[in-house]
């Protein structure tokens, strides 16, 4: 076996796929869904995203200008979750530098 | 010499002093191809705005908020809500496990031959279709920006073709990178000062500006007529206007992470962490400047009209226009400065990743299995093929004139990057049963249906009536066979079918096989290519 089928196959680097893959899913999920239900909404009901929502802004803007902070928010979002699994990352090469001297393919 | 021609003068000097500079750090094929993985973050946030905020942005959403309100902003919105695809599943795992181009992550698993031509000559068609659009958008925009010099559409499409094809021929990836940044900061900064006055004109009192924007005159075929401009549907009208929406924003969403001008970007940077807070950077830049163009183009509909920006050049002067509408001619030179500085910055980095991926992909891989037989002879080849790309451009941006329809080439680049290339890119990360058949087979599928559903759009196909002049009419005078102007609806699911069928029809040992070390190399950064 390898080194790098040992790495993949190890608890830790699983541990960190499967956390990995439910962080980026749900938030990709989230966005998606977020997105494209402003071209559905203003597509299909475009009178009652025309009714005026706050000032003279409408729900059409006010749901266009929306997107703006929920990209940000998922973004930051995801680089706090990023930094952690950059850890686990570290984690997993110090311990498979030490377990095998060449350092494990490369 | 007038204002705006000086302007002109003043940043190609500068950019001419930035090429010189990088020309003596550009000797090896890291630096050439990756400005020797040495670019930092919020440089590289800064670099990858400026490669993405194409003239297309800044003047053309500009001019289609200014004549149709809010449909414009769609895009604006789209442009961002992209780079989650790229922050979330691309940009990290791309820089792991490739070394110049976007098909090296697919041939790491799969057979290079095959799947390297083809993802080259994707690579060609979305650079050289966007290239085309920018080309003849140029042209026509140089010369009505200095009308009065004396300047002509060959004369300024010669001009911006030289300086890109100059540009990367010299400076390489370190050139390209900073022409794109000091073109980030100034069209920040113009778009920041003209935002500002616009609100100044209203008091700073945001809902005085849309109050204004909600009563908007204008000539409609022949008749006065007042529209609301906060009111969605005013350009994607019925019957199919919400399809077309929708479609727009899969284009926008699955291709930006697929465009490979963008995605090559992120080996200039040292790692894959470097990688992901230039994303951040730059999602905060495009944020703020899309937000920013709702004030540029309600500006100008309200401030200067729809109608005297039709008189006074199109869609394209709205920016512009309202500029010289605020504060005079010194502002409407530094304007116009600054969307030539955009068209400049946008070209190079279309020219450096067709040439990356024509000397890489396809002539030492393809054509030569990988061997190189003299060192440099990639970089040398690369050289050559921005020189050719450039010409080739120049040519043809010329022969299709300033009226041509090039719009919908915008469009189609994108299509092109979502259908043929992010379905590939996530299967060879994500998916182990992939296979070298799966990849061609999605490939050429998203390729070919891209470009085929926008050959029987309305963007080719319809009947134009005697009121449109001849240069401008379309080839084909039969009512569309397919209804919408965006083909991403259709076309992206039959690039992920395609590439999943072929998959599922082959087997491919060893492509499985190396998954292992493709997902190890692609999540903790063990072996990537490093800083040179």
């Amino acid at each position: 076996m390898s080194a790098w089928n040992q790495i993949y196959s190890a608890a830790p680097y699983r541990h960190m796929i499967k956390q990995k893959k439910r962080a980026v899913c749900a938030l990709t999920v989230f966005f998606i869904a977020y997105y494209f239900a402003l071209p559905l909404l203003v597509g299909y009901w475009p009178e009652l995203m025309s009714r005026t929502a706050w000032g003279e802004a409408n729900w059409a803007y006010l749901f266009a200008f929306s997107q703006f902070l929920m990209a940000w928010a998922i973004a930051l979002i995801y680089m706090r979750f990023a930094s952690r699994f950059d850890k686990m990352a570290d984690d997993i090469l110090a311990d498979a530098a030490k377990s095998e001297p060449d350092g494990g393919g490369g | 010499m007038s204002l705006p021609l000086l302007m002109f003068l003043a940043f190609i000097a500068a950019t001419l002093g930035i090429t010189y500079w990088a020309a003596g750090r550009s000797s090896g094929e890291t630096a050439f191809f990756a400005a020797g993985r040495r670019i930092t973050g919020w440089q590289n946030g800064l670099a990858i705005s400026g490669d993405y905020m194409s003239a297309a942005s800044f003047l053309g959403i500009a001019g289609l908020i200014a004549f149709y309100g809010y449909d414009g902003f769609m895009y604006s919105v789209g442009f961002l809500v992209a780079y989650l695809t790229v922050l979330l599943v691309v940009a990290e795992p791309l820089r792991n496990s490739g070394k110049y181009t976007m098909a090296d992550v697919l041939a790491y698993r799969l057979q290079e031959r095959p799947v390297r031509a083809w993802a080259s000559l994707s690579t060609l068609t979305v650079s050289t279709f966007y290239m085309i659009a920018q080309m003849v958008g140029a042209g026509a925009l140089v010369s009505l920006l200095l009308a009065g010099s004396g300047i002509g559409y060959t004369t300024a499409v010669t001009g911006v073709g030289v300086l890109m094809i100059v540009y990367v021929v010299f400076g390489g990836m370190l050139a390209t990178t900073w022409v794109q940044i000091v073109k980030a900061v100034l069209l920040m900064s113009g778009t920041f000062l003209l935002s500002v006055l616009v609100l100044a004109h209203f008091g700073f009192d945001l809902g005085e500006l849309f109050k204004a924007a909600t009563n908007i005159t204008l000539q409609s075929d022949g008749a006065v007529v007042t529209r609301n401009f906060m009111e969605p549907g005013l350009y994607y009208k019925p019957p199919y206007g919400a399809l077309d929406l929708i479609s727009l924003g899969m284009a926008l969403i699955f291709g930006t992470a697929g465009l490979p001008h963008i995605l090559i970007r992120f080996y200039t940077v040292p790692d894959a962490k470097t990688a992901r807070v230039s994303v951040f950077w730059a999602m905060l830049l495009i944020g703020a400047f899309y937000i920013m163009t709702t004030f540029l183009g309600f500006g100008a509909a309200t401030i200067v009209g729809p109608d005297q920006i039709t008189a006074n050049g199109g869609t394209n002067m709205s920016a512009p226009l309202l500029a010289q509408a605020l504060a005079g001619d010194v502002f409407f030179a530094f304007i116009s400065a600054v969307a030539f500085a955009t068209i400049l910055a946008v070209v190079a980095g279309l020219t450096i990743s067709a040439s990356t991926s024509f000397a890489h992909d396809f002539y030492s891989n393809v054509l030569h299995h990988g061997s190189e037989r003299r060192p440099g002879d990639e970089v040398r080849v690369a050289r050559w093929t921005a020189f050719v790309v450039g010409a080739v451009s120049i040519l043809i941006a010329i022969g299709l004139g300033p009226n041509a329809n090039v719009a919908f080439l915008v469009g189609l680049a994108f299509a092109v990057a979502a259908s043929a290339n992010l379905p590939v890119i996530l299967f060879s990360l994500y998916w182990k049963r992939f296979t070298t058949r799966g990849a061609v087979c999605g490939l050429a599928a998203g390729l070919l249906s891209s470009v085929g559903l926008i050959l029987v759009s309305p963007s080719f196909m319809g009947i134009d009536g005697p009121e449109v002049a001849e240069s401008a009419r379309r080839l084909i005078q039969a009512p569309a066979l397919y209804p919408l102007k965006n083909p991403g609806i259709v076309s992206i699911p039959l690039g992920f079918l395609a590439a999943v069928i072929g998959s599922l029809l082959s087997r491919e040992p060893s492509a499985e096989h190396k998954y292992y070390e493709l997902s190890v190399r692609a999540n903790t950064g063990l072996g990537a290519e490093k800083a040179g």
